[in-house]
């Protein structure tokens, strides 16, 4: 079937940067960009200017999560559009310093946007590590960015029969506002396990490897290539489940040891999902089935998180071409 | 001293089991709460060390002009309260509970090889197929009491609590206090040969010339093979070029915290160890005469 008639005109992808640290303890990322800094010829390709940015400079420094809140969380409209001159239009502490990752929101904004604008970046690759068995992931924020599903098809198809997973955050509640959605094609990767301040040598190579085929695709686009239409297996984000906790807030019991590690695989209904610390059982109660990720992801503990489930989705991506 | 020559050591009155001293290490800080031990829940930043008592600050920017460190001010709460350190006053056994990143798997560090009860206790704990090393080098909370042993257990990254090494911390502060209840009782533990992990140098990380930052990490080949024998030209790093570092030492060691999160600002990519036998003599309690005779004597003294 031809899809010339019916091909997705996408501008050229001419400006793209590699965020690392966004998080200063996931040291894939932070090395990898701090490499690439020094010396970017592996990352150059044809008809792209690439460019490798440590985002959270300060908490790769204390090799700390956020310095004073989650990057990660801080790209909103209001942070963004804060400034002295609106103070009084958004709350904010009068006369204070911002918390320093809000001031970084706005001057990565400045740089890679502004976010929703014409002259933002093209796409943004943002480097995580998780303490949960998610393998390669890559992370969609919107079902209809042809573009960027395209590129994970690719992506996929590149490094198979090894694994990368889609995850698709377009949650309403659940969604959030990323460092990489200054971008007009956000792409989050998430690569674990590994804990939080290790450099692990597969882990990194990994993450080294996805990039690698992402700069390809993007390479073979600006050239002209059309990619015709295609299906690509997504897991759409649709609940949080925090860990029990007592009336004080603390947690009392932990994620049980079927649950471990079994990222991605199947959890029904009357499947254990928490064990107490004097070992009884806690059930999944959903009503049906779901796929969770994150299980056990130390950062989250904070964020009440145990887990997040999914359910299993194929979504179409029309043929695109650049314009 | 006769191999077959039993020890009579005083009872163990009070055992202190610790958890928190890393406040990101979180089985022991669980497990501690749950065991009701008086401690202190407070928490404290990742990578802050009340073990060796470094001068660490709490605040990004420093500490305040003649603030003393919250570490120090806890570790004179401890002596205090588990101390003081060398008098008679103190506990008689403290055990310190630890997370590290690296496979270690059950691990117990003591800081002498003559401690017969932290020997007894881990040999105890072998039982269960555990392993143990001694490091006469470290200096730290565990020394606050008469005798004392850290029991560290991984891989868990710090900051999570994995069900599996909870369970396998909580089976081993079970043992040692189920071992305890039997010496106390009277119980003779027989004289035998220990294999024990000494510690004999560190390796850090290949860093920059300028920057110090790392140019290479653990080797895959090294990674996660905790107490498996590392021999002379045996892959040691893999640099980010993608170039083998190998192990360039004139004897074959044992490697142990490869990879340790913590360890990373220490300069220690991994440490090595000797491992050799340990002969530990018979024990059993004192019995209250022999504790008064005992008493007598360094009275005299």
């Amino acid at each position: 079937m031809s899809s010339y008639g019916s091909s997705v005109r996408v501008a050229e992808a001419s400006r793209v940067a590699i965020f690392g640290g966004t998080h200063g303890n996931e040291m894939s990322g932070v090395t990898l960009v701090n490499l690439w800094v020094k010396n970017s010829a592996e990352i150059q390709r044809k008809r792209v200017e690439t460019k490798p940015f440590i985002t959270n400079p300060k908490a790769v420094e204390k090799c700390s999560r956020y310095v004073d809140t989650d990057l990660n969380r801080a790209f909103t409209p209001e942070n963004l559009r804060y400034t002295r001159h609106t103070a009084g239009n958004v709350s904010a502490p009068a006369g204070d310093e911002l918390p320093y990752e809000v001031q970084r929101a706005q001057e990565i904004n400045r740089i890679f946007g502004p976010k929703g604008s014409p002259e933002a970046y093209d796409v943004v690759f943002d480097l995580h590590n998780t303490t949960s068995n998610m393998g390669c992931t890559l992370i969609l924020e919107s079902s209809k960015d042809h573009f960027n599903l395209q590129m994970m098809n690719y992506i996929k198809k590149a490094i198979a029969p090894a694994s990368c997973l889609v995850l698709l955050n377009e949650h309403p509640l659940l969604k959030y506002s990323t460092s990489r959605s200054v971008a007009k094609h956000p792409v989050g990767l998430e690569v674990g396990p590994q804990p939080q301040g290790v450099l692990r040598s597969n882990i990194f190579e990994a993450m080294r490897v996805i990039l690698k085929h992402a700069l390809d695709f993007i390479e073979l686009f600006n050239e002209g290539m059309e990619f015709p239409t295609c299906t690509v297996e997504v897991f759409r984000v649709l609940d949080r489940i925090d860990y029990p906790r007592d009336a004080n807030g603390n947690i009392i019991a932990m994620v049980h040891p079927n649950l471990q590690d079994c990222d991605w695989e199947p959890l029904n209904p009357g499947d254990p999902m928490f064990q107490s610390f004097d070992g009884k059982t806690i059930r999944y109660q959903g009503l049906g089935t779901v796929f969770p990720t994150f299980i056990n992801e130390a950062a989250y503990y904070e964020k009440q998180q145990a887990f997040v489930t999914t359910r299993r989705e194929a979504l179409v991506a029309s043929a695109i071409r650049k314009v | 001293m006769e191999v077959d020559e039993v020890v009579r050591l005083p009872r163990l009155s009070r055992v202190a089991v610790c958890g928190g001293t890393h406040g990101n290490e979180l089985s022991g800080e669980f497990l501690a709460k749950k065991k009701s031990r008086r401690r202190r829940s407070r928490k404290t930043p990742p990578r802050q060390s009340l073990n060796r008592c470094r001068m660490v600050s709490l605040s990004p920017r420093g500490p305040l002009p003649g603030a003393v460190p919250y570490e120090m001010i806890r570790s004179r709460e401890l002596n205090a309260t588990l101390g003081p350190k060398g008098s008679p006053g103190a506990v008689e056994l403290v055990c310190d509970l630890h997370n590290t990143t690296a496979n270690m798997g059950l691990c117990l560090i003591a800081y002498s090889d003559c401690d017969w009860i932290c020997l007894h206790i881990f040999r105890h704990l072998q039982a269960s197929a555990h392993s143990g090393k001694i490091n006469p080098k470290s200096y730290s909370l565990d020394s606050v009491g008469k005798h004392g042993f850290a029991m560290e257990i991984g891989p868990q990254p710090h900051g999570v609590v994995r069900s599996n090494v909870y369970a396998a911390m909580k089976a081993g502060v079970q043992h040692m206090l189920d071992w305890v209840c039997f010496f106390n009782s009277g119980s003779t533990f027989e004289g035998e040969y220990v294999d024990v992990f000494t510690m004999i140098k560190h390796i850090d990380y290949p860093r920059d010339r300028e920057t110090r930052k790392i140019r290479a990490a653990i080797h895959p080949q090294l990674q996660d093979q905790d107490f498996c024998l590392l021999h002379p030209e045996d892959p040691l790093f893999q640099t980010f070029s993608g170039e083998t570092l190998r192990y360039k030492g004139d004897e074959a060691l044992y490697p142990f915290f490869i990879n340790e999160c913590a360890y990373y600002e220490k300069g220690i990519a991994l440490s090595l160890a000797r491992k050799r036998r340990v002969m530990v003599p018979a024990i059993r309690v004192q019995t209250e005469r022999e504790r008064q005779a005992h008493m007598e004597e360094e009275e005299e003294e």
